[in-house]
């Protein structure tokens, strides 16, 4: 069976005041029918960009695909025209947003809002686009959802809002859903409350989910595969219980060490959490033949300075970009 | 509360309340009050950590602020050193101002875009102190050095540093005084997770290296976990759990601070949590509104009738855990 | 997104000072640059004119309704056969002169009201915002010409009446600014430092607050020209001193004969605000931080 979603040697440049900076560098991956796939990394390193360039939204006049294709069902996405993205997107393919606050339209009420999204992809009439409209609500597990279909974003909290998001997300039924740091704003108990609505939804609609995110706790309750890029490049895939146990890259390994986790057991014990020194390089650095994270890195030599290293496949589809795999763990 | 507590806490907060006026039903309407903050007390031990945690609307922002003066109590004690800082005034509240600094969350808006670096470190020295020139210079110098910053950035202006470096900075104007309390407002929560963890350590270092204590808002109880030796959870203006590290992570009491250590996803607790989990769902009440029970009743899985009519108060369990429920015996 | 924007500032943001950063914004925008070349050209007229081409603007010279060219009279002559070029030249330097004074007043009263308003907030802000109200609503017009006909008709006192009708917007801006800047961290830093109410307002916030206010002074200039040009079309200004305003006004009756005499005038105004408005614009574009980096 072939996957859902295949993206191979994307690159995608982002022009700047000196020059063009490719922000996605050879970029290969495939999502499969009803999996979830999480992004991880740091600010800058690409992770949104992906989900933008999936759905064609790029920043106009300023990032473009050079290079490779994104397969949806077969079809590349990289060379289809507008027209046929406005389809797909919202009604194949569907995103919710960091900013629940924002991302609504302050001045209609949400079953509007949600009822928009079915009479655009789905020819209903004001009336059945209403009703769907309360059934989504209630889905999302929003009570009283027939009384609270008018009610305007304000008069809701932020993770009301953000099941909102979702219910207009879903509400064609997409086949991938792209998530972008879809908790980042709300609170630790509203985003247990969201995780475990989005797997339940992805559930029942059969739905493939692109989580973005930092949080390596996220991944691990969320995904069965992760995807960590750095600078714009996929430095580790796999599946998520295999990387977290066992990380190949340095950089996976830092970041999974680098945050104070929860700890079943408390002990006194409270040694200095490992660093990763430095910051993500600047867009000028991206692209060069060389390991971008190098300047980071605890076991960089010269080789990683001089050749960039490529993906190197191993169990379970378990791959990393290092020169040094076999010295990290 | 420990041994450490008995003897003259640095800062002992004592009834503490903070409210807002809020104006409803319409402009003839009389005024309503939102209390932020209601009547909490606690203490910090020289050289310690006390982290108050809560979601949103928890109060722990607002409950910091007047600690420092910067949000008006409506009533309650401060004691700094046995002195209550609140009733303080002129030179005496200059001298005391100096002994409790803040670092701030957001590190792209807490430094005035208009000075160079090394005017945001001056300015508690110029408006605090009566140091001369040469000396302000010298605190300068080596507060940047304490802080991991190169003497020649001191002429920059703040957008010109990373995130990371930018949170140095504040934390270099909060050191400037040598204050005796340091309050960290989500001090961390806006960065990388990388970056986090060398500014974490960065805390703890200075900690050790100058005996400071902190009094440390989160939301984030990973962070906290690591950081802190009491902890205080603060719901809807209100202590609900008062208790030193290891006994509120290795047996936290109320229902609310279990939903919310259960609703954090972690990598090191995988397979545990979801089967333990416990959403609570449901809204906070109406804060302007408060019910007469218990603020927690409406979305605790444990409440009976009791904790609908009668608001608990923070009950001793041992001298080391504090809890206000009811429920807990 | 947002976060790839941070970066890119980052990789960006390359000159020192915020200023120097909005002039290179600025320079690129080729009406605001036209703007303000044809300003400059303006002022170097109403500066330098009056002493390269010499002679009393009020010296009747040659016989009226001379059309331009004549007998060397560029502009030709008025109704009295004074030389209109001089006329416009010595215009100039009034117009300009009241522009920037009255926007000059203008902004200090309105920065002076707006930002105790936004600063201290409360009954403060009630009470200084009624007063704004009061004054917006108030016919300008009108009111500025109760002043100069109570207090005479002398430049000062046509500036004040000027600035005194004009200052509610820069107040209104000014308050939202402090508004919104008083609750940025870095004020509840300074806060903490100890610094002074009056040192947060005058060193900490208003000189963040400034972009928008510079803008709207700008455009301030130029209607304080189109005022006093409409305050001495009605006579209201000193009869001693030549403005464009005050051309059109006593040339009016003879529009339909001799039409250069009151659209010579009225072209200079309109080209000097004009320039001003574009050189605003330049300048909302270059110091407003939202439509940078596009």
């Amino acid at each position: 069976m072939s996957p859902l979603l295949e993206i191979e040697n994307l690159r995608v440049e982002l022009t700047t005041r000196d020059g063009s900076a490719p922000v996605i560098d050879d970029l290969s991956f495939s999502l499969n029918a009803g999996e979830t796939v999480s992004f991880v990394g740091e600010s800058g390193c690409g992770k949104s960009m992906t989900a933008l360039a999936i759905l064609g939204l790029l920043p106009a006049g300023i990032g473009r695909v050079t290079r490779g294709s994104i397969k949806f069902n077969g079809e590349d996405l990289t060379k289809a025209s507008d027209a046929r993205m406005r389809e797909i997107r919202g009604n194949e393919i569907s995103m919710i947003f960091q900013e629940p606050m924002t991302s609504l339209n302050p001045v209609f009420t949400i079953g509007e809002q949600i009822a928009e999204v079915l009479r655009e992809h789905r020819d209903m009439n004001a009336a059945q686009a209403r009703s769907r409209a309360i059934e989504l609500l209630d889905a999302v597990r929003i009570p009283n959802a027939k009384g609270r279909v008018d009610d305007y974003p304000h008069q809701m909290s932020g993770g009301q809002r953000q099941r909102v998001m979702i219910a207009i997300a879903l509400a064609c039924e997409p086949k991938i859903l792209i998530a972008d740091e879809p908790t980042t704003a709300l609170d630790v108990t509203v985003q247990a409350q969201i995780f475990e609505l989005m797997r339940d939804l992805g559930r029942e609609f059969e739905t493939s989910i692109i989580l973005i995110t930092h949080d390596m706790g996220a991944v691990a309750e969320m995904a069965e595969r992760m995807l960590v890029m750095y600078a714009g490049r996929k430095v580790e895939a796999g599946p998520v219980d295999q990387v977290i146990d066992h990380p190949k890259h340095p950089y996976t390994k830092g970041l999974i060490s680098c945050v104070p986790h929860l700890l079943a057991e408390l002990t006194d014990e409270r040694p200095p959490l490992a660093e990763i020194g430095g910051i993500v390089p600047g867009l000028a650095e991206f692209g060069r033949n060389q390991c971008l994270y190098a300047a980071r890195c605890p076991l960089a030599d010269d080789k990683c300075l001089q050749e960039r290293p490529l993906p190197l496949a191993g169990k379970n589809g378990h791959e990393a970009a290092c020169w040094h795999v076999e010295k990290v763990s | 509360m420990t041994n450490t507590l008995s003897h003259s806490p640095l800062l002992k907060v004592e009834h503490l309340g903070v409210r807002f006026a809020v104006k409803r039903n319409g402009f003839f309407g009389g005024k309503s009050y939102l209390k932020a903050v209601d009547d909490i007390s606690f203490e910090l031990a020289r050289g310690k950590t006390l982290a108050i945690v809560g979601e949103s609307g928890s109060g722990k922002t607002t409950a910091a602020l007047a600690v420092g003066r910067l949000v008006e109590a409506f009533h309650g004690k401060v004691q700094l050193d046995g002195k209550d800082f609140l009733a303080l005034s002129d030179d005496d509240l200059r001298v005391a101002r100096g002994k409790i600094q803040f670092i701030f969350q957001d590190p792209y808006s807490s430094l005035n875009p208009r000075l160079r670096a090394k005017a945001v470190v001056r300015e508690p020295l110029d408006s605090l102190t009566d140091k001369s020139e040469a000396e302000k210079q010298e605190i300068i110098d080596q507060l940047f050095a304490a802080v991991g910053l190169r003497k020649e950035q001191q002429e920059l202006f703040p957008h010109q540093f990373s995130g990371g470096q930018r949170q140095r900075i504040g934390i270099a104007r909060a050191l400037a005084t040598e204050p005796e309390l340091i309050i960290c407002d989500e001090a961390v929560s806006a960065l990388d997770v990388a970056v986090q963890a060398q500014i974490l350590n960065l805390l703890r270092r200075l900690q050790e290296e100058r005996g400071l204590s902190y009094l440390f808002i989160s939301h984030d109880l990973g962070v906290v976990q690591h950081m802190c030796d009491t902890i205080a959870v603060m719901y809807m203006g209100r202590i609900v759990e008062y208790a030193d590290r290891k006994s509120l992570f290795n047996s936290p009491q109320h229902p609310y601070t279990k939903a919310l250590l259960s609703a954090v996803p972690s990598v090191k607790k995988r397979g545990v949590s979801q089967a333990q989990a416990q959403m609570i769902d449901g809204d906070p009440p109406d804060p302007v509104n408060l019910p007469a029970g218990c603020r927690f009743a409406s979305r605790c899985p444990l409440a009976a009738e009791v904790c609908r009519q009668k608001e608990p108060e923070l009950g001793v369990l041992s001298d080391a855990h504090q809890v206000a429920c009811h429920m807990v015996e | 997104m947002s976060v790839t924007r941070i970066n890119l500032q980052e990789e960006l943001q390359k000159p020192s000072h915020p200023f120097k950063e909005a002039w290179v914004m600025f320079r690129s925008n080729h009406s605001a640059m036209f703007g303000l070349i044809v300003l400059l050209i303006v002022i170097f007229a109403g500066v330098f004119g009056p002493v390269l081409y010499q002679g009393d603007p009020f010296d009747m010279v040659w016989a009226p309704f001379s059309p331009p060219g004549e007998e060397g009279y560029l502009l030709g002559t008025d109704y009295l056969g004074r030389d209109l070029l001089l006329m416009i030249l010595h215009g100039a330097r009034v117009s300009i002169a009241i522009g920037l004074a009255a926007a000059f007043l203008t902004v200090v009263i309105g920065i002076t009201i707006g930002a105790l308003a936004g600063f201290y907030r409360g009954w403060v802000e009630e009470v200084l915002m009624r007063i704004t109200e009061f004054f917006q609503v108030l016919p300008t017009l009108l009111f500025s010409m109760v002043i100069v006909a109570l207090f005479g008709a002398s430049l000062p006192i046509v500036t004040f009446a000027i600035g005194v009708v004009s200052w509610p917007p820069v107040a209104r801006i000014t308050r939202t600014e402090f508004l919104r800047i008083r609750e940025l961290e870095y004020v509840t830093a300074a806060r903490a430092s100890g610094v002074s109410n009056w040192k947060l307002i005058g060193r900490v916030i208003l000189p963040n607050a400034l972009p928008p206010i510079i803008v709207q002074a700008a455009l301030m200039v130029g209607s304080a020209i189109l005022f006093e040009a409409g305050l001495s079309f009605l006579g209201l200004t000193d009869p001693n001193i030549v403005s464009w305003g005050q051309i059109i006004g006593s040339n009016r009756q003879y529009i339909l004969d001799s039409s250069y005499i009151v659209t010579i005038p009225g072209l200079a105004i309109f080209i000097t605000v004009l320039a001003i408005s574009l050189v605003g614009d330049g300048l909302n574009d270059a110091l407003n931080p939202k439509l940078r980096k596009r």
